[in-house]
């Protein structure tokens, strides 16, 4: 699939926006310090709201047409993407309300109700960004569980991340929520790793005799009806070269979660390792990201000379 | 009703006049057209076809066969196009024919991913998705002789490889051709029920291969098997 870098910074940007969001409600809940006026939480709010929006945003740019965009909030019913669509705007009313009761404290149950919504609606959003791609059948490395899970996993790691580093710069205790950010980033790690060993032997396979179910014999493309790239070609006919998928996974691997694993264990007394680490773990979640979809293949490939897919 | 194709794989020989009148008929269309082109006399030059024809190598030499499939919108039953489309801009007909509604349309492509069949192209001018309407701006038509109410691909196959009408009519030609030599719809295991059928290519010629002759016996070796009474040459 052709790796659009509006989608792949929609994804990286709201993924450490909306985890930031539920780390801020979730750290008071299990009765961490540091979260208790609005002075050091509407900082993370705004920065939570702000990366998701600047990444819906930049959504938008790789539609061919978006003065139909507002439309695509009407088929919930069926489409994750409108599902997503209809969870993100919900986002933003219920964060300024969350704001307010933080500015003027005067219901703090009803403020914790409305961080918990709000908190169940980020943790929604990033589910629907993974079902987007999982619900895909055409796509077979898509099609797992692995892909949403993965999709909650990092963006409330990445998030995490932040969260903490801010934290730290406010001066909490940040030892205990460190280990809380640790095991979210083992968590991710783990469920990546499972989506790349699996990515060699994906459950289902389609072969060209699928597509055109001629019979047994061998079957290969001949001619592809023209002369220059079509749409199909560019936008499923990306071809990544061998070297540069191995090089990226270990760029994704070594600065989305080795760097800020050193960072987290060494330093959650000071917040410069932190802030670095969390723009490392962004960039490395921006290869991961290229990867996922410069690395899936779709089934149309069968009728542009792939043999398997 | 299940509008819709039947292509023959046996008698389709790959001229591309399908796709060219598609893209004629709906150059013009209201429903899909404009067609557009991207530098059509340039280097490379491309565009919008709602219709494509692709050559395959069925089998190995000598034993081989060429296939031409010309691939347009399947009219899927089970149209995943139209379930992941967040717009409610693809929709899919009574009479079984997918459209796209261009003024609802926002050009996210989410549709194209989830055909299988590549049968959906961006037009990239409008900003929205183009694909096959059957010609439903023709088939509908009474100002239009009977004969010519009918799809441009299937009016202008030369073989007469194309066939239109409803697989749900056991008595149409579609329905007819299908039931006697259908093939497995493509990539049934997707489960999308693609309505439009293709009818399989017969076998491919059994070719005798020329085999070695056996080389030339000596006369004193002819002699001896004429003497041990051997058989052959």
């Amino acid at each position: 699939m052709r790796p659009a870098l509006s989608v792949i910074f929609f994804t990286v940007s709201s993924g450490v926006g909306l985890g930031l969001l539920v780390w801020l409600v979730a750290m008071p809940l299990c009765g961490f310090a540091g979260y208790q006026n609005a002075a050091s939480v509407l900082p993370m709010l705004g920065l939570g709201m702000a990366l998701t929006a600047a990444g819906l945003l930049s959504s938008t740019l790789h539609l061919a047409n978006p003065k139909n965009a507002w439309r695509a909030f009407s088929q919930v019913r069926t489409s994750w993407l409108s599902r997503e669509g209809v969870l993100a705007v919900a986002l933003f009313p219920l964060a300024i309300l969350y704001a307010l009761l933080w500015i003027f404290p005067l219901l703090p149950t009803l403020r914790t109700v409305v961080g918990v919504i709000l908190a169940a609606l980020a943790l929604g959003v990033l589910y629907c960004t993974g079902m987007i791609y999982a619900c895909l059948k055409t796509v077979p490395r898509w099609h797992t569980p692995l892909v949403p899970a993965g999709y909650l996993l990092l963006g409330l790691y990445s998030g995490a991340l932040v969260g903490l580093a801010f934290n730290v710069e406010r001066g909490g205790a940040a030892s205990s929520q460190g280990v809380i950010a640790l095991a979210l980033l083992v968590a991710a790690l783990i469920v990546k790793s499972l989506y790349y060993l699996k990515f060699r032997a994906p459950v289902t396979v389609h072969s060209i005799n699928d597509a055109l179910t001629l019979g047994p014999k061998s079957i290969r493309l001949l001619d592809v009806g023209h002369t220059h790239g079509t749409f199909l070609t560019d936008e499923f006919c990306f071809k990544l070269a061998r070297g540069h998928a191995l090089a990226l996974r270990v760029i994704a691997i070594v600065a989305g979660f080795v760097i800020p694993f050193v960072a987290i264990t060494l330093g959650t007394r000071s917040v410069l390792p932190l802030s670095v680490a969390a723009l490392v773990c962004a960039l490395g979640l921006l290869a991961e990201r290229w990867l996922f979809f410069a690395e899936a293949e779709h089934v149309v490939r069968l009728y542009h000379g792939s043999s398997r897919v | 009703m299940r509008l819709g194709l039947t292509i023959d794989l046996d008698t389709c020989v790959g001229c591309h006049a399908c796709a060219v009148a598609c893209k004629e008929w709906n150059g013009e269309s209201l429903m899909a057209g404009p067609l557009p082109d991207y530098k059509p006399y340039g280097n490379d030059p491309s565009g919008a076809w709602l219709n494509r024809i692709r050559s395959f190598e069925y089998g190995a030499y000598p034993e081989s066969k060429t296939v031409n499939v010309p691939m347009s919108c399947l009219h899927c039953e089970e149209a995943a196009c139209v379930t992941v489309c967040p717009t409610g801009a693809s929709y899919k007909r009574p009479d079984g024919i997918v459209l796209v509604d261009p003024e609802k349309c926002m050009g996210c492509n989410y549709c194209a991913w989830a055909c299988p069949y590549g049968a959906r192209e961006l037009d990239q001018n409008a900003g929205v998705m183009k694909k096959c309407t059957l010609c439903v701006d023709r088939i509908y038509d009474e100002k239009l002789p009977v004969l010519d109410r009918q799809p441009a691909c299937v009016l202008a196959c030369p073989t007469s490889a194309r066939l239109f009408g409803d697989f749900d009519d056991p008595a149409s030609a579609v329905a007819k051709a299908s039931a006697a030599r259908g093939m497995t719809p493509m990539l049934a295991e997707l489960g999308y029920k693609p309505v439009n059928s293709y009818l399989a290519p017969r076998a491919a010629p059994t070719v005798a291969l020329a085999t070695n002759p056996s080389p030339k016996k000596s006369l004193a070796q002819l002699l001896k098997s004429w003497v041990s009474n051997e058989k052959g040459n």
